[in-house]
């Protein structure tokens, strides 16, 4: 634990990045199996559900601290964190423990959930005094559900690959899908034999990059292969050894929440895995909100199911016949893929089409149907480029029609006026620069009136400071943003002015560290120097 | 009752009896001054008393054309009747607590004070009395520090390793108090200790009166060409933090010393490596061991968490209040004024 902790302080107070992979380079290289697994377990965004109420553990620190109701609240008004206020406020540990984080885990974290109020508290205030405050820190936000590193699971992969000697595809590989971790897998992750799969692992999603600019760019236009852009989840379906997953983006296997994918999946060859969007399908493509009233239910009603029913717009084969595609030209890809369409010749698979054109221009024009056509714009992907890992820049490129979109977290908000005067409305946005979120816009409107609700609820609770009427909030929320226009700016700090920036949509799905960062931002510059392609 | 030997005025705080300030904020006619930071010590009063360690300090916050007379810890001297001595405040170099007695009553200003361990000051004392006025800058129970020795590792190995990565260690502290306290508590075998201008001034100054400090190299003074600085340990006030001037250093790793860190959020926002919780402010335990010790039945806290503290001793069954004093603006408390809360 004394050694996480300190990982865990390092990794949480360095802005850079290539600090951070150090430091848990160095943490795995001397850490044993059995820890180093929870390590990566936690480390990737994994954690244990809540244990304790904070509601419990307020208490029971009140009373080992002797601090009074009143006196607890101002320091939790000043730190703005439970966990925080609770380390900080009990008294200095009598011995501090030495127990590997595994011990910790196994036989302190986990059987805490089974257990009544009374041993809890009992293991809780044991727990504590043998813990300094750093370690306190992150014991309690193991206990309640809310831990969360600064670091991407991208910097996490790098780092394992330091230590390995691995290819950073390997380990992604391997971190994908269910693991338990225990010290079996940890050596499996770090196994130099690399002909491993597990049956149900898909593979790292290959990103698309924002086109920066137009399109004539990227150079002959017969290199190109050109589809719509859906507004869906990506996901890919993973049939294997007479098995069945449907993966999201999130790493989320969703096989059971949608029967009709569960059904088309069943009928794929053996040793198929297939790349697309889930969409929302009826006689033509449903609004995104439709598929937001599926996404967290883990069971459909026969109703939603005829309401709203799914279909998998695939549009890339990564897997055949239990062989890896990844490496064959997109082209190849695609023939085989169309084969396995028409093989299986399931109303839940539709093959996303590729746009005829013969040259930029006419797809430029085509490129204007997609308000009508419920897209988002178009993908643009090079006929020969294999299957890459993550965002690799070049050969696949997204094409909006919102010029310009970023996914920025919320940072702080103050009071509205008019009819939601007394409601958080009015938003300040940030976006990562190094570690650190830095404004980059502000926007009032775009939220429907739950979500404005919502957002309040989430302000009143999660305030870190307030200047006037202006309450900092803790960096949790991600929305998706639209703007106009971006030039630079010496007056804004983040060296960007945007032009009516507003909300497109609350980004549930994302993990403030997935938003976008000031660098990503910055590349759109490139790109709005060149007039508007888009005619709105 | 009889009539209280200090009151607040406009201009600071005020001893009717006597006629003097302590601390004013505005030009005074006779100002006892507790220590040399800006926001107690300000030019433009008549006349000033200090302690003597804090002399070479005081001149050079004041002007060298400054009344200033010292009188050593311990010494009384009387002014139409009332009986001030000064007594050590282990805030900075000359910090003192002044103590005031006038017809068997006792009050205590405390100014600035820390008990923790400080090599480059003469540790508090405490000061019997029945009114207190004390500061309150940490006044909540969650600021409890490590102790110096802790703080003084951790900080010696976060320079060790960025030694061993071939960088510069960068570490903001206040120029007056804070940065010397560090230069004299590190473990300066680990390499060579580099200066801002600000903090070399000061740092001449204390050597001035006597206190032992290792070597330093103001930045300015040596050849940058060759990068001396590398692997060494670089002390600069907050305000060079992000500056041009901090530029050089890269590849560097960048700290911040102050009680502020203490707490996740601020040590986030400061955007640096590194934070440090070290304070020459009193912490929690601190403040109420010295309220103890004092054994005063009424207290006055000021600046800070004046209230939360003033409320905590009343429940604790002593006769407490608020005194609103415009004390810190100076490093600590300033920085809290610019986190918004202030
Ligand atoms: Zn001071
Ligand atoms: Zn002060």
């Amino acid at each position: 634990m004394k050694a996480f902790a300190d990982l865990y302080a390092d990794l949480d107070e360095t802005t850079s990045s290539s600090a951070k992979v150090l430091a848990m380079a160095n943490y795995f290289k001397v850490t044993p199996p059995a820890d180093a697994a929870w390590a990566v377990y936690f480390l990737s965004g994994r954690k244990p559900k809540q244990a304790v109420p904070s509601k419990r553990l307020r208490l029971w620190a009140r009373e080992l601290a002797g601090v009074d109701e009143w006196l607890f609240d101002e320091c939790y008004e000043h730190v703005g964190d439970i966990a925080e206020t609770i380390a900080l406020l009990l008294p200095p540990a009598a011995k501090e423990s030495d127990q590997p984080l595994a011990d910790w885990v196994q036989n302190r974290l986990l059987p805490l959930r089974v257990m009544e109020e009374g041993l809890q508290k009992v293991a809780v205030t044991s727990a504590w005094l043998a813990l300094n405050t750093r370690q306190r820190f992150v014991w309690n936000k193991l206990i309640t559900g809310e831990f969360r590193v600064g670091v991407s699971q991208l910097l996490v992969v790098r780092a394992l690959s330091q230590v390995t000697g691995l290819s950073t595809d390997v380990i992604s590989h391997r971190l994908m899908g269910n693991w338990e971790p225990t010290p079996l897998f940890y050596s499996e992750l770090m196994a130099p034999d690399t002909s491993d799969a597990d049956v149900s692992r898909p593979y790292p999603f290959f990103l698309a990059h924002p086109l920066e600019g137009e399109p004539i760019a990227l150079g002959p236009v017969e290199e190109w292969q050109a589809e719509w852009k859906w507004d869906g989840i990506r996901a890919q379906i993973v049939r294997r050894r007479g098995e069945s997953f449907v993966w999201t983006r999130g790493e989320e296997l969703v096989t059971d929440r949608y029967p009709e994918l569960k059904r088309l999946a069943d009928r794929l060859p053996d040793g198929t895995v297939l790349d697309g969007e889930i969409l929302p399908w009826k006689e033509g493509v449903l609004p995104f909100g439709d598929l937001q009233k599926r996404i967290g239910r883990k069971t459909v009603s026969k109703k939603l199911l005829e309401e709203i029913p799914v279909v998998l717009m695939t549009y890339d084969l990564i897997e055949i016949a239990g062989a890896d595609l990844r490496e064959q030209p997109l082209s190849v890809r695609r023939r085989q893929l169309e084969a396995v369409v028409e093989q299986v010749a399931d109303s839940a698979l539709m093959l996303s089409p590729r746009l005829a054109f013969d040259s930029w221009d006419e797809l430029i024009i085509q490129r204007q149907s997609s308000r009508d056509r419920r897209v988002e714009g178009m993908m643009l992907k090079r006929q020969n480029a294999p299957y890459r890992v993550g965002r690799v820049r070049g050969d696949w490129w997204k094409w909006k029609i919102e010029p310009f979109t970023v996914d920025a977290v919320l940072t702080a908000a103050q009071p509205g006026h008019g009819k939601r005067s007394g409601l958080y409305t009015d938003y300040t946005f940030g976006v990562w620069d190094d570690g650190k979120l830095v404004t980059f816009a502000k926007a009032y409107s775009g939220l429907t009136d739950a979500e404005i609700q919502q957002a309040d609820t989430f302000v009143r609770a999660n305030t870190l400071e307030r200047f006037g009427p202006v309450r900092t909030v803790k960096p949790e929320l991600v929305f998706e943003l639209g703007f106009e226009g971006i030039q630079l700016s010496a007056r804004h700090k983040s060296g960007i002015a945007v032009r009516f920036p507003r909300i497109l949509r609350w980004r549930m799905d994302k993990p403030p560290e997935d938003a976008d960062t000031l660098e990503q931002v910055k590349s759109l510059l490139l790109a709005s120097k060149g007039d508007p392609i888009d005619v709105e | 009752m009889s009539e209280p030997l200090i009151t607040l005025t406009g201009d600071g705080l005020y001893c009717p009896q006597g006629a003097f300030h302590i601390d004013p904020w505005n030009a005074a006619q006779y100002a006892v001054v507790t220590h040399a930071h800006s926001d107690h010590a300000r030019a433009g009063s008549t006349q000033y008393l200090g302690a003597t360690p804090g002399l070479p300090l005081l001149q050079s916050r004041l002007g060298t054309d400054a009344n200033i007379r010292v009188i050593p810890y311990g010494e009384v001297l009387e002014r139409n009747g009332v009986r001030i001595s000064l007594h050590p405040a282990g805030h900075v170099l000359g910090s003192a607590q002044v103590r005031l007695e006038c017809r068997g009553e006792v009050w205590v200003v405390t100014g600035d004070y820390k008990l923790a361990v400080d090599p480059t000051c003469s540790p508090f004392e405490p000061v019997r009395c029945h009114t207190l006025i004390t500061e309150s800058t940490f006044g909540l129970p969650i600021y409890r520090w490590d102790s110096n020795s802790d703080l003084m590792s951790r900080i010696n190995s976060w320079w060790q390793t960025n030694k061993a990565a071939g960088k510069t260690s960068v570490i903001y502290a206040y120029s007056l108090g804070k940065a010397q306290r560090l230069m004299a508590s590190v473990d300066s075998s680990v390499g060579s200790i580099f200066t801002h201008g600000a903090v070399e001034n000061v740092t001449r100054a204390y050597r001035q009166s006597g206190v032992a400090l290792p070597p330093t190299y103001p930045v300015n003074e040596v050849a940058p060409r060759t990068k001396p600085w590398v692997g060494g340990l670089v002390i600069a006030p907050p305000s060079a933090a992000s500056s041009p001037w901090a530029k050089k250093f890269e590849p560097a790793s960048d700290a911040v010393a102050s009680g502020w860190m203490q707490v996740r959020g601020t040590r986030r926002r400061k955007a640096v490596d590194r934070g440090f919780a070290v304070s020459d402010h009193a912490d929690w335990p601190g403040l109420l061991t010295v309220i103890k010790e004092s054994g005063a039945s009424r207290v006055l806290a000021t600046h800070g968490f004046a209230q939360v503290l003033a409320r905590y001793l009343r429940e604790q069954g002593l006769d407490a209040g608020v005194i609103a004093t415009r004390y810190g603006d100076e490093e600590e408390g300033a920085e809290l004024a610019a986190e918004g809360e202030g």
